[in-house]
């Protein structure tokens, strides 16, 4: 009795705030927008099935996917040597190197994009550099397009990547490593035949998660795509605050809704596979 | 075994990919330059001078500080009570409940900021306090139940009954004795909430309205639309707060009694 008078403030808060919202989100997905743009009351799945049969949503989904899995796979892939230079390092050093590993997420998205802007401009580092070498006659194009979306994404993902693999490595038992060596295994052979397979839960771990923040990342396109990267998650932005097309926006985040926890449940599949 | 070359190599290219935006964006704050050019053409602090005499920004930057010491304090407010009840107390429904309160995370914050949006527009809540106040809550809270949950859980059940024998009534035990004991962790998780909401852009930026905005959203419009390091030096002056903020509560309570590792 006591306990639930404790908790009811919260519940109540998050009643209003979140289950109210997101079911409204569900309801209004199901409603119809009429000829002149305004929307009608409905229970129909007229405005998802448009969006399924829409080529443009496809286009938008494949973007999406094939952004974050190519995305997630290179941020996992650079976090591992971080992760495993930490693991090898003494431990004085260790907390100093996993500070510097999860830092970025201490400074807002924005403010690294503005980064990357001065560093991959027209006028940025790169270009600065190509031009002093004489390396390019015309900029490399390397912001408002998908290669700058997708530098910027694999920044943003690595933090999450490196926290996944530190806490993952950790409990990997070095001797097995030491074994290897002492029977004369060179360190690439080490890496490729012990490491790496005992890695390879973290790794996935790691993948899975860098990969759902990827789909649904929304900033990151945006800026680094300078409005010509079209992604889910602009697409559900434009509909909802430029178009004002509320159902179809409703409509679209519940596909992405779908699909996100299509992507949860197979981690789960396969993480219990692994245990 | 020690890190061979090639992996201390490989490594040195994630560090340098994780930290050079920051690197840059701070030296760029400081360009004497009129665009986003690196290296800057000279040093100058012209354009921290232009952020502070910009009214518009200086006010977004006020509402931001209102907003996430406002949404501190009432995660903390309903977050602390809910977590007690979480850590020492048994009833039915307790596992769904804390699931609840952790469930905001779950959902990307572009979909709950369009879901918030639908609800508080009608209402005429968006672009008001309240209705940003909601909205930053959701995200604050998971967060504070965490923290505070681990806390009251690492004090010893011993002092609080220890408490009830000398005749204290379970509620003074509770305020007297674990809350004081809990205080870091209290003081970590308002620092935290504090930091979510400063830093908070996606669904802020569903609920802003032009006679309220806050300086995550303005520094995401101005990196949209604009190429100057104005917008650097925007984003140093949210490093700052943040900064700050994590320093005091070091000064305060130190991070590992904070996070309540002694």
């Amino acid at each position: 009795m006591s306990a639930w008078l404790l908790m009811l403030p919260a519940v109540l808060l998050m009643a209003a705030g979140f289950l109210y919202p997101v079911a409204l989100l569900a309801r209004i997905s199901l409603n119809r927008t009429n000829d002149m743009g305004a929307m009608e009351p409905a229970h129909s799945l007229e405005t998802l099935g448009r969006l399924v049969e829409d080529e443009f949503t496809w286009e938008l989904a494949w973007n999406t996917a094939t952004l974050a899995a190519s995305s997630a796979l290179m941020a996992t892939a650079l976090a591992l040597p971080v992760a495993l230079l930490i693991r090898g390092a003494a431990p004085r050093w260790r907390g100093l190197l996993s500070l510097m590993a999860v830092a970025p997420l201490l400074v807002s998205g924005t403010a690294r994009i503005v980064g990357w802007m001065a560093i991959l401009g027209d006028r940025g580092l790169i270009n600065a550099v190509l031009a002093g070498l004489g390396l390019a006659e015309e900029p490399l194009r390397l912001i408002n397009n998908w290669t700058g979306v997708r530098i910027g994404l694999v920044e943003s993902l690595m933090p999450y990547a490196c926290l996944v693999l530190i806490a993952g490595l950790g409990r990997l038992d070095a001797r097995l490593e030491e074994a290897a060596a002492t029977l004369g295994a060179t360190r690439f052979r080490t890496f490729l035949r012990v490491t790496l397979p005992l890695a390879a839960p973290a790794l996935l771990a790691a993948f899975l998660l860098t990969f759902v923040l990827g789909v649904s990342a929304f900033v990151t396109p945006r800026l680094m795509g300078g409005g010509r990267v079209f992604v889910v998650a602009t697409e559900i932005f434009d509909l909802a605050l430029e178009t004002v097309d509320w159902p179809a926006a409703a409509a679209m985040a519940m596909l992405l809704l779908g699909a996100l926890a299509a992507a949860m449940l197979l981690r789960g599949l396969l993480g219990r596979r692994a245990a | 075994m020690r890190p061979g070359i090639l992996l201390r190599l490989f490594a040195a290219l994630g560090y340098t990919l994780l930290l050079s935006p920051v690197v840059v964006v701070a030296a760029i704050s400081f360009s004497a330059g009129d665009f986003l050019t690196f290296p800057p053409p000279g040093f100058s602090l012209r354009w921290y001078q232009q952020l502070f005499s910009s009214g518009e920004l200086m006010a977004a930057l006020r509402n931001s500080a209102v907003l996430a010491v406002v949404v501190a304090v009432v995660a903390l407010l309903v977050g602390a009570p809910a977590s007690y009840a979480i850590a020492r107390l048994e009833f039915p429904g307790r596992d769904a409940l804390a699931g609840l309160l952790a469930a905001p995370l779950l959902l990307p914050t572009l979909v709950l900021g369009l879901a918030l949006l639908l609800a508080l527009q009608p209402l005429r809540l968006a672009a008001t306090w309240p209705g940003l106040v909601l909205a930053h809550s959701m995200v604050a809270i998971p967060f504070a139940t965490r923290i505070m949950t681990t806390a009251f859980t690492a004090v010893p059940r011993d002092l609080e009954e220890a408490a009830w024998t000398l005749g204290a009534t379970p509620l003074r035990a509770a305020l007297r004795v674990t809350l004081p004991i809990a205080a870091p962790g209290a003081v970590a998780a308002g620092a935290l909430c504090f930091l979510v909401s400063f830093d908070e852009t996606v669904i802020s930026l569903f609920l802003v309205g032009p006679r309220l905005s806050t300086l995550p959203v303005e520094m995401f419009r101005y990196a949209e639309n604009r190429t100057d390091p104005l917008v650097a030096a925007l984003a140093m002056a949210l490093i700052f707060v943040a900064l700050a903020v994590v320093l005091l509560v070091e000064r305060l309570v130190g991070f590992q009694r904070a996070l309540g590792r002694e």
